[in-house]
């Protein structure tokens, strides 16, 4: 469990190990203008260390502005190409806006997270 | 855009009532008054959205409303107040063509004088990616009637929110 103060509070997350990668859960209900920045730091800091890809558990998300998305997009860079950024569990509103802005062309989407993802093959 | 076939074909409504209900205790207008700041924004965007969803706004068309006024009031903090603080109004009302929303700031014009209309940017992985430069794009995709006026140090922006349903 890592968590970071922000402005805000705090910036939830979990990380787990799985045989996919790293799996990192996002407990915040809103990534937005208010904590882009400290939920960046938060994943990087997360990963920071470990091999493999990371994959970004947002099914707790039901708000992601474009702050929020630029945010996801420089963790994506920030793990470089080794360590490749997939995302899953996206609910409506934060798959709205990565059609809407077409950068869902850039990641690999998962419908579930990995455990889930093993168990229905 | 029309309404969707099925509420165009629900069967005689009185022609003046719009394709929608309202709870008849909740009004047909919002007004938030508020700080411009990101954490302002957020506890106005919750309380519009609770006042939405009481007056019947389907979810899809909710989620849409509540990221367009973000990005708009993303904008004002990042731009119109850049280097000042103010005040921001918000007013939505119910109508026919859809949620009629207007936004005003007392901080910095638009340049030009007009909304931008930006491409969406580029996106050429690896090297290009974009992490920013989508919010016009999202506002123009998902409204109609986008029209900014500036008058005497207010800056008014308004914009019509299509409803395709209700719950």
């Amino acid at each position: 469990m890592n968590k970071r103060r922000t402005r805000e509070g705090i910036v939830d997350i979990s990380t787990n190990q799985t045989a996919a990668g790293l799996l990192v859960k996002v407990k915040e209900p809103r990534i937005d203008a208010a904590v882009a920045i400290e939920f960046k730091e938060a994943v990087r800091a997360a990963a920071d260390g470990k091999d493999g890809p990371v994959i970004l558990d947002l099914g707790d998300v039901t708000f992601l502005d474009s702050s929020g998305l630029g945010a996801v997009v420089a963790v994506m860079k920030l793990l470089g190409p080794q360590r490749p950024l997939h995302l899953a569990s996206l609910t409506p509103p934060v798959a709205k806006v990565f059609r809407l802005t077409r950068m869902d062309s850039i990641f690999t989407i998962h419908q579930h997270p990995p455990c889930e993802m093993k168990a229905t093959g | 855009m029309g309404l969707p076939a099925s509420h165009a074909m629900t069967a005689a409504p009185p022609t003046d009532e719009p394709p929608w209900r309202w709870h008849s205790e909740t009004p047909k207008r919002i007004r938030r008054r508020f700080p411009a700041g990101d954490t302002e924004t957020r506890s106005a965007l919750l309380a519009v959205c609770d006042g939405l969803r009481r007056a019947g706004i389907c979810e899809d068309d909710l989620s849409s409303t509540e990221l367009i006024l973000a990005e708009v009031l993303n904008n004002i903090v990042e731009h119109a107040y850049a280097d000042s603080v103010g005040i921001v109004d918000l007013c939505i009302e119910l109508r026919h063509e859809g949620l009629s929303c207007l936004v005003r700031d007392y901080g910095s014009a638009m340049p030009n004088g007009n909304p931008p209309c930006p491409p969406l940017p580029r996106i050429n992985p690896p090297h290009e990616v974009p992490e920013g430069g989508f919010g016009w794009h999202i506002i123009r995709s998902l409204t109609t009637q986008l029209a900014y006026r500036q008058d005497e140090g207010c800056n008014a922006l308004s914009f019509v929110v299509p409803l395709t349903g209700y719950d």
